[in-house]
């Protein structure tokens, strides 16, 4: 690991990722050993090393995993089978949500009825409903995901492109609960790079779905992290730094960033969650028969 | 020496480091990992000439 300027054999690198995650828990205050932790997990490497580390380092975890329907070359099915297989390895306690058997329809179904071809989208904002309804009602103390570096690099790149000041005021290792009926969230693997969580993965035998989302072909932050991958090369620790260093100029006020407004969040009428609208909130919306396109 | 990544095979001769190994072929080290006989495989290992290595892509999932 050229960014840290270390190399370790596989039993070390196997006690150090676990270290790592223990640091960034303490350093950003995420979360405690008597507070329970509800583990978003999709059958990827990120998230069930994350679940794999917060089990042996002791903390009370319990993983939630959301089917999205989506059914090219088995995506769900397949991811599904793989969080069922690590929860009963461990004997580790797990939810699942199945979006079309609660809802109606699939991620890819209601996407093409209500939001033209936006499944991304519409996928994050299921996602982020489910996982947050999940952690209130189930009194987590807090909703943990796998995002690492490498993700946090390239959101930061991207909204650096754009100028995005909102979300650049917004963008931390951990959010806390800005409402009673929003989960504080975590990320306890924003030190680690990528390509650490793959190897750990890999050297811990854990059997992770290895295929992309079929519809993440083409993302523009796959994209990134192609561009943040060779600058890495050249430079190592380049990414580490970039990050980092953007948490402590924030922190230390060197960015001039606006005030965020507060908004004013309501509750929405059918399912309680926090909402900006003033019915119903865009999730219980996506549900509804009127196929108008967002 | 075999280098196995997707559905590609490339041939080189033996007797070079892993890291120097996958940029002969062109890809970026940063974005593969290597295995060897079901193992991972550091950057500094040296390949013989009869190994068939696997590499696997960092990014899954998206």
């Amino acid at each position: 690991m050229r960014q840290h300027r270390l190399a370790l054999c596989s039993e070390h690198f196997l006690a150090w990722v676990p270290q790592q995650v223990q640091r960034a828990i303490e350093r950003y205050h995420m979360f405690t050993p008597d507070e329970r932790v509800l583990v978003a997990v999709s059958g990827g490497k990120d998230s069930l090393s994350l679940w794999d580390i917060l089990l042996r380092l002791g903390y009370q975890v319990e993983g939630i995993y959301i089917n999205l329907g989506i059914p090219d070359s088995g995506y769900s099915d397949i991811s599904q089978q793989k969080v069922e297989q690590f929860a009963a390895q461990r004997n580790a306690p797990f939810r699942v949500v199945n979006v079309k058997a609660e809802y109606g329809e699939s991620i890819p179904e209601v996407a093409r009825r209500k939001r033209g071809r936006n499944v991304c989208g519409t996928c994050g904002l299921v996602k982020r409903h489910i996982m947050n309804q999940a952690a209130c009602e189930g009194d987590f103390a807090a909703l943990a995901t796998g995002h690492n570096l490498d993700d946090e690099v390239a959101v930061l790149f991207q909204n650096a492109l754009h100028w995005a000041t909102g979300y650049l005021g917004r963008q931390a290792p951990v959010l806390p609960a800005s409402h009673p009926k929003l989960a504080r969230k975590v990320k306890p693997l924003i030190r680690l790079y990528e390509r650490e969580m793959a190897a750990y993965a890999l050297v811990r035998g854990i059997d992770y779905i290895y295929e992309e989302c079929p519809y993440s072909r083409g993302a523009t932050t796959l994209f990134y992290k192609q561009l943040f991958d060779q600058l890495e090369q050249a430079s190592p620790g380049a990414k580490q730094q970039f990050y980092l260093s953007f948490l402590q100029a924030r922190t230390e006020g060197r960015l001039l960033l606006p005030e965020a407004d507060t908004v004013k969040m309501g509750e929405c009428k059918r399912c309680g969650q926090p909402t900006t609208a003033p019915e119903l909130c865009v999730f219980c919306r996506l549900w509804d028969a009127e196929d108008i396109t967002e | 020496m075999k280098i196995v990544y997707r559905d590609k095979v490339w041939e080189l001769p033996g007797n070079t480091t892993v890291r120097d190994a996958i940029k002969k072929i062109g890809l970026n080290p940063e974005s593969v990992l290597a295995m060897r006989d079901g193992k991972l495989l550091t950057d500094d290992v040296l390949i013989r000439p009869e190994d068939i290595i696997k590499l696997i892509a960092v990014v899954s999932g998206g």
